[in-house]
């Protein structure tokens, strides 16, 4: 598979991010794919961050195996990412700031210094401009036009000034020059102009603009990395799109304001990354007990307690399989890629609404805060949003029956300011009518019934989801040597594998879960039973997945590649693991 | 429960008002409790405004006090413990349309549901709280409040409770709250008074009811307000003057003062709230991204 790897590292506060995002957008202008990825530490100056942008005319799911152009702001990420670099790499530095040895550079890599502060001062005094030299020059590298480098800083740097930007322009178009005169483009260089511009987002990005296509009205968080972008996003947009974005003093805030804002006739979400869930199990309970609908977005990272904040994990799986007292009914979807997390997201207001049950939409750091391309076509906006004040009152004169028993397990949902329809929702247990239950009447015979017939109601509710939704897709071959099971972001990175392996003439096929509960557990079953090989590949010690799959179908999943580490999949790790299990055959 | 039953039907005009009124259910309080009293108080004040039951949500925690939105013929939410005010937020952001009166008890709001009370005082957000406070955790049997005073005796503290208690009406001040007010349960005319005061005001309104809890605080009884209450009106007090209702706030022995201690007109959440200037969100056209593919170009 060709594609061209940009890695650029540095110090937090020297805009390493925004040069990662101006790459991919390099990549994504001239109609290439491509992936990016950010990983940063919990500090806001100094530290290291790096991006990695990676572009591809062929649909490319993570950061990959190598790079071609490493950019190096310091002498720290020659030390660490040098290795990284692949046959015809060029490390580009500015030997005014430091040097290194060059064995610190694998064989077969060019060393290219360029003097990026001497040709940023020629236009301004602010270092700051070196940035914009040493994309030039690695621009130049990467065989796309300059004129979309133009276009990228001018957007940029537009804000800030004509000055500003023309210093800019001049910078890079310097570097630009002054890489072509040392050295040919490289080897692995992209053609210009592959095709239509794509759309560049993070998976935070995806999941709020789904909140947005399902009618989302309100959302309420508290920051946690890596939930905090989607609020973000919906707060540059509450205008606009007419949403509420309310700030609260914790999660136990959050999610009981959204909880309240549903009951009020508002679509609404919360969103946290593990630790803010961890504060919002209880009202998660409530809305169950309530039949409140209600989607939360958990972006996790690695724990347990503050853990990592700025590294990936799939550790909180068993967290939202249990969380809260008591048993009921609950979604759990896991998105893949931005697509998938912008669809899923609509799907999990729907189910909730549908099913009047909680839905959770599980991310990670690594879908979360990467960018993934996709194209405008994989968007579809035009969806129809039913009202939610469609119950009126019993024609018959018979009094309303908010938790009314029925088959299905869901009952007509009032609305507050609807006349003739009040009633009081209640976290108790309540009968039919909303009364409760839990006082007076517990243990009477007559409360004891009420009891079992409402925990039938509402727990059989989780048959007709399973009905209702499609089982986990099977991707790639339908007979494969190994079969991998994955949830949530971990797909991405083993879509990469399965396209490595192919090439290999190694086959290999995914059973992608995205819909971890309720698991349908008969398809899954089938697939594991006449797959010749399994492998579960998460990224969490204990096999998460691997347990309820377990759990719901009694089958043991003897392979894993389990990663716990922080760091996202690469491509070639699940590679290797395959082709052991395919040797053991 | 059923809308009619026992709710009174009266006539504005042409068209019979149906306004909120008792419920159905029975409160399942014990006989004597200060929660009757505030209930009476509660469906005083609404009717004297002719809210419509249908207009009206009521939102509680949990706690003897919670099971309050139960009696009445309105819309409720009885929430999980301390949550009341948050839950209370969602709802009026959703729908400002709806008079939204959050209820519970001391333990309730003062204690587990602290920080969201601090935080909705703050942001003036329109909700009318009644918190019936008993100086005591009844539903749990007994245990100190935030409010119990110092000394008190209770099942968690038998030597006596040895830690300040919280000054609520001090509170409500220093956190811009825009109408507080304190009631007392045994007179269910002037609790009436000071709760329609609240839903009448435009901003977080906070009404601390005197509320005895007879079975497991023997300190704070009736007789011992009755002893203490006096009216705030009728001492001359200003309202519109904070510095006069801090010193007010402080008043406890030999009397405790009752009424309405302080109130100002500001701009309420709501107000300020960009994304509501449309009307009601719950009213708002829901078209998601329809008509809005453009927003996809961002991204480009
Ligand atoms: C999270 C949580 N912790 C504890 C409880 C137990 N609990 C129920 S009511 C209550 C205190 C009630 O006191 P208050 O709010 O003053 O109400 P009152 O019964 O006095 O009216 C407690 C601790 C609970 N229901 N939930
Ligand atoms: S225990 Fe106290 S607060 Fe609870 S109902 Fe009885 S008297 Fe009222
Ligand atoms: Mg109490």
């Amino acid at each position: 598979m060709q594609d061209f790897s940009i890695r650029v590292g540095g110090a937090a506060g020297e805009g390493i991010a925004t040069l990662g995002e101006g790459f991919c957008r390099l990549f994504t202008r001239n109609g290439y794919h491509a992936y990016g990825h950010t990983a940063y530490q919990s500090v806001i100056r100094g530290g290291h961050v790096w991006f990695h942008a990676r572009g591809s005319p062929d649909r490319i799911w993570s950061l990959g195996d190598g790079t071609d152009v490493l950019y190096a702001l310091d002498r720290q990420t020659v030390d660490l990412h040098a290795h990284s670099l692949r046959g015809g790499g060029i490390v580009i530095f500015d030997p005014e700031k430091f040097t290194f040895p060059p064995e610190t550079v694998p064989a077969g890599a060019k060393i290219l210094p360029i003097p990026t502060l001497e040709i940023a001062r020629k236009f301004a005094s602010d270092p700051i401009l070196q940035g914009s030299v040493g994309m030039g020059a690695a621009t130049y590298f990467s065989g796309l036009p300059l004129e979309t480098l133009d276009a990228i800083l001018t957007e940029n740097f537009e804000r800030k000034g004509a000055q500003v930007l023309q210093q800019n322009l001049q910078a890079a178009h310097a570097g630009y020059e002054f890489a072509k005169g040392k050295s040919t483009p490289h080897p692995a260089a992209l053609a210009p102009h592959h095709g239509e511009s794509k759309m560049l987002l993070t998976g935070n990005q995806a999941i709020a603009l789904g909140a947005a296509a399902a009618g989302c009205k309100l959302l309420s968080q508290y920051p946690m990395t890596p939930a905090t972008s989607i609020m973000h996003w919906m707060a540059d947009h509450s205008v606009s799109l007419g949403i509420v974005v309310k700030q609260m003093e914790d999660e136990l805030g959050a999610i009981n304001a959204a909880i309240g804002a549903s009951h009020a006739g508002v679509r609404s979400m919360t969103a946290s990354s593990g630790g803010g869930f961890s504060l919002m199990v209880e009202a998660l309970g409530m809305a169950a007990m309530t039949e409140t609908p209600l989607v939360v977005a958990i972006a996790q990272r690695s724990g347990p307690s503050t853990g990592l904040p700025t590294k990936t994990e799939q550790g909180d799986l068993n967290l939202m399989l249990g969380a809260g007292q008591g048993e009921f009914p609950r979604i759990i979807l896991a998105p893949g890629g931005v697509v998938e997390a912008y669809r899923q997201t609509m799907d999990a207001f729907r189910l909730s609404e549908d099913w009047q049950v909680p839905a959770l939409v599980a991310s990670d750091f690594t879908l979360s805060e990467d960018f993934q391309s996709a194209d405008r076509s994989d968007f579809a906006t035009d969806v129809e949003l039913p009202s939610l004040f469609a119950v009126s009152p019993p024609s018959n004169g018979s009094s309303y029956k908010r938790y009314a028993i029925t088959p299905t397990g869901v009952s007509p949902r009032a609305i507050p300011g609807q006349k003739g329809l009040a009633f009081t929702a209640g976290s108790d247990e309540h009968d039919e009518g909303g009364r409760l239950v839990s006082d007076v009447l517990v243990g009477t015979p007559a409360a004891i019934q009420v009891r079992k017939q409402m925990m039938e109601k509402r727990m059989r509710k989780l048959h007709g989801i399973v009905a209702a939704t499609p089982p986990p897709p099977l991707e790639g071959s339908a007979h494969a040597d190994v079969t991998i099971i994955a949830w949530g972001s971990t797909a991405c990175p083993v879509r990469d594998a399965l396209g490595l392996l192919a090439s290999e003439g190694i086959s290999a096929n995914l059973l992608y879960v995205a819909q971890p509960y309720p698991l349908h557990a008969k398809e899954v079953a089938k697939t594991i039973l006449t797959a010749r090989q399994v492998l579960l590949v998460e990224a969490n010690y204990s096999g998460e997945l691997g347990h309820l799959i377990r759990a719901e179908t009694g089958l043991d999943i003897p392979h894993k590649l389990l990663k716990y580490d922080g760091e996202p999949f690469t491509p070639h790790e699940i590679v290797e693991k395959v082709k052991e299990i395919a040797r053991v055959r | 429960m059923s809308i009619t039953n026992e709710s009174q039907v009266k006539t504005t005009g042409q068209l019979p008002v149906i306004t909120v009124g008792k419920s159905g259910t029975k409160p399942t309080w014990c006989p004597g409790c200060g929660d009757y009293g505030v209930l009476a108080g509660v469906e005083r004040a609404v009717k004297m405004l002719d809210l419509p039951p249908h207009e009206v949500l009521i939102v509680s925690g949990i706690g003897c006090s919670s099971n309050l939105p139960h009696f009445l013929n309105s819309y409720g939410f009885h929430a999980i413990h301390g949550r009341a005010v948050a839950v209370a937020e969602g709802a009026k952001l959703a729908n400002h349309g709806l008079h939204v009166i959050v209820t519970g008890g001391d333990g309730d709001g003062y204690g587990i549901g602290v920080g969201h009370l601090i935080h909705a005082m703050r942001r003036n957000i329109d909700l009318t709280y009644v918190v019936m406070n008993n100086e005591i955790y009844g539903l749990t049997t007994g245990q100190a409040s935030p409010t119990s005073l110092m000394g008190a005796k209770t099942k968690s503290t038998p030597l006596g409770v040895i830690e300040q208690p919280i000054n609520p009406i001090a509170l409500a001040l220093s956190s811009g709250a825009t109408y507080v007010a304190r009631a007392f349960s045994g007179d269910v005319k002037h609790m009436g008074d000071m709760i329609a005061g609240g839903i009448r005001h435009k901003g977080f309104s906070l009404i601390d009811v005197l509320s005895p809890c007879v079975t497991y605080n023997h300190l704070n009884s009736y007789d011992y307000f009755r002893q203490r209450v006096y009216k705030l009106e009728n001492s001359g007090h200003d309202p519109s003057q904070l510095m006069k209702a801090y010193e007010k706030s402080f008043e406890w022995e030999p009397r405790v003062p009752t009424g309405l201690f302080y109130q100002v007109s500001k701009p309420t959440y709501e107000d300020l709230e960009p994304a509501l200037k449309a009307g009601p969100l719950a009213h708002q056209p829901v078209t998601g991204l329809k008509g809005k593919r453009d927003l996809l170009e961002e991204f480009v």
